[in-house]
């Protein structure tokens, strides 16, 4: 036999040398995949970029819902704030992972030196990222707008991260229990309705009391609630909303822990 | 080489509800390239997917390079390459892009560029996965089961669906992988994929393994071989059945077209001509029908494979 294959591979090219890639590397390397996944796709940039982008800005210049005392970008910034952690921790995170799982891609990673484990911390790594970015342009065009900030600087990233955590429980129980197609309409029909239920741009006290006080449970509402507290009235550090997006994320990651199918 | 089993099944039961995949069977396979060949639903991926650590056994023991697919599965995986029947890339994700992340999992991974030339994926360019050929995306999930330089890789079903030219580089590649002493189970339904590949054959029926052994022994055994010629008719076929040996026959089908059957070696066709020239026939059209794989398998379980 000649040392090299007609397709032109050397002898020897195949031999086996087995073996994983320190942990961290892996980590590394699946969550830059999986970011560069979210930020390729045009539906997931339509929900994570656009719709806040526009709704902040068609909402602070527009005078179509009364948001209250103070200027509208005051109080329509913290709660797009808290849509973009919900459109890329839960709805983004759901529909990306309900047809990674349907096209068998959890599935072969299942079998990959990565992990499972490594796999979630990894989407999480990928998640975090994402929201960084959405938080530094919602920002710049909230500051742009005239918004005027308050508060605890510190509050700010612990309600997010709550807002996360919570988020993509939710998120991942949805994806990992229903089909590829029912996850897509569950999770955008959802975002839809806690768009306009909690607390986002529309603000709780015009819902009727018992509807508001229901409403206020909801994880958007308690993140946007929170992060209005602490950037609109400079409120230290907001424990209700905090304990209840404690509760949502032990919840929706515990049962999303119980009843996650790979396949 | 590995002179203990690279894979090692014993009464492995699978059932999914209340129907039983894979039925107490029995698989041993060594270094070098195992087929696992049998008809769609005899339960050929179970066993394999148990292997890879997919499937936990209702019953049996599975040891794959001696671990617990499932209680070892970290020590396992990075020493295995697994090429699913359909999918396992994102969407998004370019042919490349996914081959060199399925690289940075593993400590001593092949060089991407040259296993991309390789296999024929450098047109892929900046296609993505979703939008490449069945044939590309084939040759892509192959491309990442090999990537991390794995001691064993599972193939399900590597050539369905390939055009004849990916077919035959696929082969190649597999040899390759043998020569380069890498052992590989595939699983197939194609005859001539487990003849002209494997070292080895578990033909699967039911859920269990119903014959095992290289292509030669397995053709060899069951059913005898055939050889046939024509000349002229009313040839005096007693006579030849007496230069025959003892375990052989003979008839005229046709007249004069004449069948020769049972253990059909060079001795036995030398007989045959030698026979014939004796008396004064020129025997036209001789053929030899080796038995093949597909005769074996219909023997063994009155089916036809192809499905």
């Amino acid at each position: 036999m000649s040392a090299t294959t007609p397709a032109g591979t050397p002898a020897g090219t195949f031999a086996p040398r087995p073996g994983a890639a320190p942990l961290g590397r892996m980590i590394a390397a699946q969550a830059a995949l999986e970011t560069r996944m979210l930020l390729r796709n045009g539906e997931q940039l339509l929900l994570t970029v656009v719709i806040p982008s526009l709704l902040l800005v068609l909402f602070s210049t527009v005078d179509v819902v009364d948001t209250g005392e103070g200027k509208a970008v005051d109080f329509l910034a913290p709660g797009v704030l808290a849509l973009a952690v919900m459109s890329t921790a839960f709805t983004g995170q759901a529909i990306a992972t309900g047809f990674e799982r349907r096209y068998g891609v959890l599935k072969r990673l299942g079998t990959s030196p990565l992990p499972r484990w490594g796999l979630m911390a990894a989407k999480t790594l990928a998640v975090l990222v994402t929201e960084v970015l959405q938080v530094v342009l919602l920002v710049v065009i909230a500051l742009a707008l005239g918004w005027s900030p308050h508060g605890n600087p510190f509050a700010v990233p612990l309600l997010l991260v709550a807002g996360t955590a919570a988020f993509s429980g939710l998120g991942l129980l949805m994806a990992g229990t229903l089909k590829a197609e029912a996850t897509l309409a569950a999770a955008n029909l959802v975002f839809l309705l806690l768009l306009v239920g909690g607390g986002v741009i529309v603000p709780l006290d015009r819902f009727p009391d018992a509807a508001a006080a229901v409403l206020g449970l909801l994880p958007i509402a308690a993140l946007s609630d929170g992060l209005r507290d602490v950037l609109q009235n400079g409120a230290a550090l907001p424990w209700g909303d905090l304990g209840i997006l404690a509760v949502w994320a032990v919840v929706g990651l515990g049962a999303a822990g119980r009843f996650f199918r790979w396949e | 080489m590995r002179e203990e089993p690279v894979v090692q099944v014993r009464g492995l039961v699978k059932r999914y509800r209340s129907k039983t995949a894979v039925d107490g069977l029995d698989l041993t396979a060594r270094q070098g390239i195992t087929a696992v060949l049998g008809p769609n639903g005899a339960g050929k991926t179970t066993t394999v997917e148990a292997c890879e650590g997919y499937r936990r056994p209702d019953a049996g023991e599975v040891r794959v390079l001696g671990l617990d697919p499932i209680a070892d599965a970290g020590r396992l995986r990075p020493q295995i390459g697994v090429m699913l029947q359909s999918g396992g890339v994102y969407s998004g994700a370019r042919a490349d892009e996914m081959l060199r992340h399925m690289a940075r999992l593993h400590a001593h991974p092949l060089d991407v560029d040259t296993l991309i030339e390789r296999l024929g994926l450098g047109s892929c360019g900046r296609t993505t996965y979703r939008r490449l050929s069945g044939g590309q995306q084939q040759r892509l999930a192959l491309a990442m089961a090999v990537v991390g330089r794995p001691a064993l890789v599972f193939l399900d079903e590597p050539t369905a669906g390939l055009d004849p030219q990916a077919r035959r580089a696929t082969w190649d590649l597999v040899r390759d992988l043998r020569t380069d002493g890498v052992a590989v189970i595939l699983t197939t339904h194609h005859m001539d994929e487990a003849e002209q590949l494997a070292d080895d054959v578990a033909i699967i029926d039911a859920g269990r393994v119903i014959a095992q052994g290289s292509p030669e022994a397995l053709c060899r055994g069951g059913a005898e071989n055939t050889l046939r010629f024509t000349g002229r008719p009313g040839l005096d076929v007693a006579s030849l059945l007496k230069a025959l040996p003892m375990d052989a026959a003979a008839a005229e089908l046709t007249p004069g077209s004449y069948r020769v059957t049972g253990n059909v070696d060079p001795q036995l066709l030398a007989t045959v001509t030698s026979w014939c020239a004796q008396h004064g026939v020129m025997p036209d059209r001789i053929a030899v029908e080796r038995h093949t794989l597909e005769d074996v398998f219909l023997e063994l379980t009155g089916k036809e494979l192809r499905s």
